[in-house]
């Protein structure tokens, strides 16, 4: 199609990475979205660095102890439970996340009434159960970092 | 006529831009008297004919079945004709057009990338031999039940409002999106269509259905209860467990 | 290779980790409150506690399926938002030649020290 017009200049609206992060107000799930790339970012983060820690013991003793000492500090501990939290959560979203998206826990189609329940509503009793499982793991893992003798 | 004494002042704060004027756009306040019970296409209507003419939107049929007036209502993708003032605020509104799509003038997305994502999934009834309903001599058949496996996806009215609030669209130009998804999936469950292979190749490909990760605002902010999220995990799941499609 | 064929990679590495990083962060980071049940399970990072599972043929090949799993599914998940971010042929590719080196390089790493150890326990 030929045209002599041209068309007026666009201005372009994507949101980008705000639009990962939350511009806007929304409902939970898309917040467990975000939650879910952060702490997935954490510990691949983690995991590099943990390769080449945990290979030291190749070393032998006298270099695995002192770096041992080394994470015993309470500063990594802090990050180690972060690492901990970040699993627990990223675990259990994603058991939410691997049966939704597999089909099963967004209910059938069926015709829409107004007000519409939609396959958000039907997958919140699985998103409310794997939060408390991720509250208990944290309160444990709370218990452990920060009461016992770790 | 006496003054209706329940009407409010209300600030609308709204995204201008006119592309032969100004490099970028610029937010413009006006004030509407808002009754009860009005709609802020009304006051979009009201504004341009007492305090600024130059004001543009998309609308038609102003009644929530066109599709047409979709834009952003103090962060919410939601119709303008469907969405009444006060149900929103009783103060401001800010009012911008479709994230996600570029800006025509003021309140006017383009939508034609959408549509082209659209039609890319060959959205109608695909026979396996091309000229079966030039030669059909009866009906295609189709009980309630197998009615029932694609209704709630055909009452799309096309809107946007779903490509506005998922964050897969906002950064990934290539994705297809909720709404050309769902199309795809109200076809491959419909009894009478065959065409799930020929579809694929474009489901099942960079962009397709596997950029989805259910943050679920696509069925949180449609109108219609078309619920897409619904729809691409469906089609996820005949993606993953039939072979060939 | 086909978008599901990798989404269903992805499901069952995740699967795989769900398993055994379960079992690796109860061991690692519950062993308090496990060794309330068995004093055993306490300070597992001792170098005695150490050598006893690189000695152990079930800790040495999970360990290894672990690593494999935990780094495809990694990597793969970067490599999904990174895509997302761009449509650059160019960048894409290198995304995933540079994902597919580090990827093998950490896992020769990993397993390399599992294996050395897993046979100088043994000998």
């Amino acid at each position: 199609m030929t045209s002599n017009t041209t068309l007026p200049r666009r201005y372009p609206n994507r949101l980008g990475l705000l639009g990962w992060l939350g511009k806007g107000r929304h409902g939970i799930e898309r917040y467990l979205y975000t939650l879910h790339r952060l702490t997935g970012l954490a510990l691949l983060g983690f995991l590099v660095f943990h390769i080449f820690v945990t290979s030291s013991r190749l070393l032998g003793r006298q270099v695995w102890e002192p770096i041992m000492a080394l994470t015993h500090h309470p500063v990594f501990q802090a990050v180690e439970f972060l690492i901990f939290v970040a699993f627990g959560f990223h675990a259990l979203n994603g058991v939410r996340l691997l049966l939704v998206e597999m089909g099963f826990a967004v209910g059938k189609p069926e015709e829409p009434v107004y007000p519409y329940k939609s396959s958000l509503n039907r997958q919140r009793p699985l998103m409310l159960t794997m939060m408390v499982l991720t509250g208990l793991f944290i309160l444990l893992g709370g218990f452990e970092f920060f009461a016992l003798d770790h | 006529m006496k003054p209706d004494a329940r009407t409010a002042d209300i600030r609308f704060i709204i995204r201008r831009f006119n592309p032969e004027r100004e490099a970028r756009p610029h937010w413009q306040e006006y004030t509407v008297k808002v009754r009860p019970g009005m709609t802020v296409l009304e006051a979009l209507h009201h504004i341009r004919e007492e305090h600024d003419a130059t004001l543009s939107w998309r609308s038609s049929c102003r009644m929530g079945v066109c599709g047409s007036c979709g834009m952003v209502i103090n962060g919410l993708p939601r119709l303008a004709c469907s969405t009444q003032v006060l149900d929103v605020s009783s103060k401001t509104l800010r009012l911008e057009p479709l994230w996600n799509f570029d800006i025509v003038k003021d309140l006017v997305a383009d939508e034609t990338p959408m549509f082209a994502m659209h039609a890319s999934v060959q959205p109608y009834l695909v026979r396996r031999d091309d000229r079966d309903a030039a030669q059909a001599d009866a009906e295609y058949r189709q009980t309630p039940p197998q009615l029932v496996d694609y209704l709630q996806f055909s009452y799309c009215i096309k809107c946007g409002l779903c490509m506005a609030a998922c964050p897969t669209v906002a950064t990934d130009r290539g994705y297809l999106g909720p709404m050309p998804l769902t199309a795809a999936q109200r076809y491959n469950a419909d009894s009478r269509d065959q065409g799930s292979a020929r579809r694929r190749g474009r489901l099942d490909a960079p962009g397709g259905a596997f950029h989805c990760h259910f943050a679920g605002e696509c069925s949180r902010v449609c109108p219609k209860g078309v619920d897409p999220a619904r729809a691409i995990q469906l089609l996820k799941q005949s993606l993953v467990f039939s072979r060939g499609g | 290779m086909r978008e599901s064929r990798y989404w269903v990679l992805h499901m069952l590495s995740a699967m795989v980790i769900l398993v055994f990083l379960g079992l690796h962060m109860a061991l690692m980071h519950l062993s308090g409150v496990l060794a309330l049940i068995d004093p055993a399970l306490a300070k597992p990072v001792a170098w005695g506690h150490v050598l006893a599972r690189a000695r152990s043929d079930f800790f040495t090949v999970t360990y290894i399926f672990m690593l494999a799993a935990a780094l495809f599914h990694g990597l793969y998940g970067l490599r999904t938002m990174l895509y997302e971010l761009s449509e650059n042929p160019a960048l894409r590719k290198a995304v995933t030649v540079s994902f597919v080196a580090g990827g093998l390089g950490l896992f020769g790493l990993g397993a390399y020290a599992l294996i050395a150890m897993h046979l100088m326990t043994r000998a």
